[in-house]
């Protein structure tokens, strides 16, 4: 169980955004991707997670190993916080042990309430809680500390921390420091393709 | 793929879900339909036949945008496509859930509403048997035409136009079944390729509906 990129090149809509990307993630590592907005880090996590194919170059980990965490969350509304998780355990056919993930996402308390009624926060940590009984060694995640507080993003480090000590592997695509100290970092801006033009839209009607 | 399809029953179900709308539009076509044309003897047995086939078809039509544009929205197509249950079969239990929520309560509701538009005594079978053959193509290539549009905003009036020439072949015949029990002729023609038509579709169209979700999810 490994991750290999070999000068992955990464493309949003036919424009390519990243290329030259050589990497290797072992079990028990974490990487942090970092890079400023529309740098292509989603669409790397995208291509990764098998959603769409890489522009250049290629990448190898074994079949059905990734659980991907991306900007929604994949909740239904009206379903309650214990039945969401339920389903994703069943869907994926991981450990049904939807206490331990709720548990240690904070989350026991409002199992009974409706996911439409959670904040946004608490949404964000149910999405999270998803990870944990999917059983799949790498984690994709797209900054998955939006809208957390702070003793939440502490909660899930440890969540992190605890599945990369278990031999799980971790790419993380995140602006917030989550105190992941033993994480590798991969800037992203040396791999660009090319400078994004800023918008001549102004210019145009000026 | 069982838990896939009991939620999306239990969704439909709940509050909000979407269910009976379609019912409920049947049921109103059925009642203003006799009201509109009036009480000329005969006329109104001559056209429920295809005015209970019409009211099926857009009843399913409505609730179409649904199958697969709600998951679009939440992410959960992206986590089911990344799931390890294949797309195909993702694609196939949601048609299956959309017809256990629209097509098979219609098509239990038919006799009632065919009392209603004063369908003949000998079409009450045939009414029901061709919506059980019929409605299950409904479903599938509705959900084809959901996975084709999936990716668009306000996709509902594309859908409705994509879909609906698909939806012309069952349309004719399974109207026809039901003109033909009525007047006692021989139906085995299009009854056999009324069921043609949806066991085709059941067996094809999830691979294509599949396809055209990977694309638009890139």
């Amino acid at each position: 169980m490994f991750l290999s990129l070999s000068s992955l090149a990464v493309a949003r809509g036919g424009v390519t955004l990243l290329q030259g990307l050589s990497f290797r993630l072992l079990p028990g590592q974490a990487l942090i991707l970092r890079g400023p907005n529309g740098s292509g880090k989603t669409s790397l996590l995208r291509t990764l997670a098998g959603l769409q194919p890489p522009a250049g170059g290629s990448y190898h980990l074994p079949p059905d190993s990734v659980a991907y965490a991306a900007h929604a969350d994949g909740l239904k509304s009206t379903l309650t916080v214990a039945e969401n998780l339920a389903f994703w355990a069943r869907i994926y056919g991981g450990p049904a042990d939807g206490d331990h993930a709720l548990a240690a996402m904070d989350l026991t308390p409002l199992a009974r309430r409706r996911a439409g009624d959670l904040s946004a926060g608490q949404k964000r940590r149910l999405g999270l809680a998803r990870l944990l009984v999917t059983g799949r060694p790498l984690w994709l995640l797209d900054e998955p500390t939006v809208s957390l507080d702070l003793a939440s993003v502490a909660l899930f480090a440890d969540v992190v921390r605890d599945h990369v000590s278990k031999g799980g592997l971790a790419v993380i695509a995140t602006h917030v420091d989550l105190g992941l100290s033993e994480a590798a970092v991969l800037d992203l801006d040396p791999h660009r393709a090319r400078a994004i033009q800023s918008s001549g839209f102004d210019e145009a009607f000026a | 793929m069982k838990a896939l399809l009991l939620r999306d029953l239990r969704l439909a179900l709940r509050s909000g879900g979407g269910f009976g709308l379609g019912l409920a539009f049947f049921f109103l076509l059925s009642v203003l339909v006799p009201l509109g044309v009036g009480p000329e003897g005969g006329m109104l047995g001559r056209i429920a036949p295809g005015i209970l086939w019409v009211g099926a078809l857009l009843a399913c039509l409505l609730s179409l945008d649904r199958i697969f544009a709600l998951d679009q929205e939440d992410g959960s197509l992206d986590l089911l496509a990344t799931a390890p249950i294949p797309l195909e079969a993702v694609v196939a239990v949601k048609a299956c859930a959309h017809w256990l929520v629209t097509g098979l309560p219609l098509t239990l509701i038919a006799p009632g509403l065919g009392v209603l538009l004063n369908l003949p005594p000998g079409g009450y079978g045939w009414l029901v048997l061709s919506l059980f053959l019929g409605t299950p193509a409904l479903s599938v290539i509705g959900a084809f035409g959901a996975a084709v549009t999936v990716g668009l905003r306000r996709g509902g009036l594309l859908l409705s136009l994509l879909v609906l020439p698909l939806y012309v072949p069952t349309l004719i015949f399974g109207a026809e079944v039901v003109r033909r029990g009525t007047g006692g002729m021989a139906l085995a023609t299009p009854l056999a390729l009324l069921a043609a038509i949806s066991l085709g579709a059941a067996a094809l169209l999830p691979f294509a509906a599949a396809s055209a979700i990977r694309v638009n999810l890139r």
